[in-house]
């Protein structure tokens, strides 16, 4: 770890100051000292991606303003996540400020106690600007950075809504209508799936794992819930089998061959070479499919929610928060790089790039920074999915056995396997490890 | 050898004559560095994931002491006999085809003909690739739909295949890749053989009007049996533990059909940070090795190869 080290010039200066205001009487004033912790160093751990960018990008501007010195290493998400869990499993992690995936380590995270509360910091004039208030994350958002006893152990940073990517050009040219309920959807997908031509009509995550993702969309909109009042797994109800039904359908009648192995990176190289017409997944591609160098289809996307199911419509929601670790020694200077991170500038930055959604609404609604994103109907179909957002995986430990083994099940009923059957027996699998997660 | 027996008569020298102090043997020294370095990297870690199998360990809870429950898991876990099952499947066609192809190639890279330095040196080349790097172009290539080996097959007439998107030919296509990247190496160790192949057997054998596939037969084929063993003992252990072609083409899948033990340990350890789980399937996989190993040296030993390979 770095040396957290506060100069004594700082020192003094602060000091200075600080009985300076003593001696004046001057009230404490509602404005952020940013220069409170200047000379402390900061070490960040990222996962990799437009979110990490976003921040290293302007991070000169933090350290202009604070006087806080950060080194920010990116690591691919899913190498961050094990690193992250193994250094502050060992209680001297090598950084003071991560990155974390809420739909993976929520739980894991506050069950563990590895994370700062942040309550008090953020209702603290000197560290939190007035813009910054909780009311003002949506409730996906906090629902993931509060823990059971509502202190906020992160701030909530960019949130990733599943939508509807389709392709105009081929809806146009079999004269098809922009699906509105999933079963409109599959009708779509049959008529789009042209075997002679190579095009598919529906393409999606096959892969083990990451079609949960895609599922739990088509679960939530079938009614389905992951868990019930006492804490147990519901993926093997009526809901789950005709969500996987669906799922099913689509991917081995309406998909290019292949699809059990693909994730969103083979869906995409597929749907921007114009050989699939409709994709469902999360909201940050518009970047890569509206980039001449990497897609043949420009400016000839459509993006809208993803369509009702008999039991209502939701957009599968996942999020990325900003926190500090419980061994950090500087938590209020960690705390104002969290801060800064979820700003109103950066969350504009972010969204403008088309590398993210903030979870606040403030920015999302004002009309000045949806003028300076490109495309807006991407934007409107994030606007509209923001309303019916809801968690698109359970809140437990276990959640990566999760994905695993109900994935799987979803990967075999591709090959031809009974859905039904196929559900019991993962549920069956995953009901034990669960049990023992939440007792231990 | 020399400094062993060396050392060994040395010690011998140190032994305490009766009435006199013992004292250290005087090449204790120079072995303390290696001995520390030993119990530290090798046989501490050993005893530790031994220690951890026997615990329900998982990361960001408390350690509890299980005794032999994590061992007797793994029988009634369905995705760890399917792992051991992909993983026999994968060694055996990994060692078997680069074998016989690199038997092939060497016998024909022996022969004299035009540019052979140049298309040797093509030849190894992909031995030298890194295995991610290979797992990444391969990934592309085995793409159903914009991958140039189904355009390739299209040229002939072939029907497009799925490769490692399907879970029946996931194994054989990731066994493709591993036969790509390693016949070059058995090439050459073969190669090594047949060069130290003395002329005359085959002199005579021309007199006596055998052919060429007897002379490969009966005479090339025992002689360089030893080197085709080392091959295979290199191989075998090579592919056993093989991790990253797998891991970067298809991370196990289809849902769990190129799953072989490695992965599925790596999942429930670094994945679902069942670390006292994950240690015990360390254990019993570095015991399949062992015994692996063990018998590939008793066969070794029980045949004549070894002196035939050292008199040729």
């Amino acid at each position: 770890m770095n040396n957290h080290h506060i100069s004594r010039r700082a020192m003094l200066a602060g000091s200075a100051a600080a009985g300076a205001l003593a001696l004046t009487g001057t009230p404490a004033r509602s404005e952020v000292q940013w220069k409170k912790y200047a000379g402390t160093k900061l070490e960040v751990i990222l996962a990799k991606g437009p979110r990490g960018d976003n921040l290293q990008k302007y991070i000169k501007e933090f350290t202009q303003l604070s006087g806080i010195e950060v080194e920010s290493e990116q690591i691919p998400e899913q190498q961050q996540r094990q690193k992250v869990v193994i250094e502050l499993a060992s209680g001297k992690p090598s950084f003071d400020v991560i990155h974390l995936s809420y739909h993976v380590q929520k739980r894991q995270f506050e069950k563990a106690g590895w994370l700062a509360d942040m309550s008090g910091y953020l209702k603290d004039p000197n560290l939190t600007p007035p813009d910054l208030v909780e009311s003002d994350f949506s409730s996906a958002g906090l629902q993931y950075a509060r823990n059971d006893k509502g202190q906020m152990l992160s701030l909530p940073w960019s949130v990733d809504y599943f939508i509807l990517y389709y392709n105009k050009e081929l809806f146009a040219r079999k004269g098809v209508e922009v699906p509105k309920t999933l079963d409109e959807m599959v009708m779509a997908a049959d008529k789009l799936t042209d075997p002679k031509e190579g095009i598919a009509g529906f393409v999606g995550r096959g892969l083990r794992n990451a079609n949960m993702a895609m599922w739990s969309n088509f679960y939530l909109n079938y009614g389905g819930e992951f868990l019930d009042g006492k804490g147990n797994i519901l993926t093997d109800g009526p809901e789950a089998v005709e969500a996987t039904k669906l799922y099913q359908h689509l991917l081995t009648k309406c998909a290019p061959p292949g699809v059990a192995g693909f994730n969103w990176m083979e869906s995409m190289a597929s749907f921007t070479q114009g050989r699939s017409a409709m994709w469902v997944d999360a909201d940050g591609w518009a970047p890569p499919l509206e980039d001449p160098a990497a897609s043949r289809i420009v400016g000839k996307v459509g993006y809208t929610v993803v369509p009702a199911g008999p039991k209502g419509q939701f957009s599968s929601t996942y999020g990325d928060g900003i926190g500090i670790a419980a061994a950090c020694p500087n938590k209020e200077a960690a705390y104002l790089l969290c801060q800064w991170v979820a700003s109103r500038k950066q969350g504009e930055r972010l969204l403008q790039a088309g590398g993210g959604v903030p979870f606040r609404n403030s920015i999302l609604n004002d009309p000045e920074v949806r003028q300076g994103v490109k495309t807006k109907e991407w934007l409107q179909s994030v606007v509209d999915s923001a309303k019916i957002s809801k968690l698109g995986l359970p809140v437990v430990i276990p959640v990566a056995e999760f994905r695993d083994i109900v994935g799987a099940a979803l990967t075999a009923t591709l090959s031809g396997a009974d859905p039904a059957t196929e559900l019991k027996k993962a549920h069956e699998q995953f009901r034990p490890i669960l049990e023992r997660s939440e007792k231990a | 050898m020399s400094t062993l027996s060396e050392a060994a008569s040395a010690s011998a020298q140190d032994e305490p004559a009766p009435g006199r102090a013992w004292r250290p043997p005087s090449y204790w020294p120079f072995v303390l560095p290696a001995l520390v370095v030993v119990l530290a990297i090798i046989i501490f870690p050993w005893l530790f994931t031994i220690w951890m199998s026997l615990n329900e360990w998982k990361v960001g809870s408390p350690i509890t002491f299980v005794g032999f429950s994590n061992y007797l898991r793994m029988p009634t876990d369905p995705r760890f006999i399917e792992a051991v099952g992909h993983t026999l499947l994968y060694t055996v066609l990994s060692v078997l085809l680069p074998l016989i192809f690199g038997t092939f190639a060497a016998v024909v890279f022996h022969a004299r003909f035009p540019f052979r330095g140049v298309l040797r040196a093509i030849f190894i080349m992909p031995m030298m690739a890194t295995p991610v790097a290979i797992a990444l172009v391969w990934t592309m290539m085995f793409h159903p739909q914009l991958g140039v080996l189904n355009y390739l097959l299209s040229l002939f007439g072939l029907p497009p295949q799925l490769w490692v998107f399907h879970p029946a030919t996931v194994i054989p296509s990731l066994v493709l890749v591993e036969t790509w990247q390693w016949t070059p190496l058995v090439m050459l160790i073969v190669l090594g053989g047949i060069a130290a192949i003395p002329t005359e057997p085959y002199e005579s054998a021309q007199i006596d009007g055998a052919g060429m596939w007897q002379m490969f037969r009966f005479i090339t084929l025992p002689l360089i049996m030893p080197f085709i063993f080392i091959a295979a003992m290199i191989r075998s252990i090579d592919a056993i533990k093989s991790f990253d072609i797998i891991f970067a083409i298809t991370q196990g899948g289809p849902g769990s059909a190129s799953e072989t033990i490695n992965l599925y340990l790596y999942s429930v350890a670094f994945v679902y940070y069942d670390l006292g789980y994950g240690s015990a399937i360390a254990v019993i996989f570095f015991a399949l090795i062992v015994a692996m190993a063990a018998l590939l040296l008793y066969v070794r030993k029980r045949t004549l190869w070894t002196e035939i390979g050292s008199g040729a």
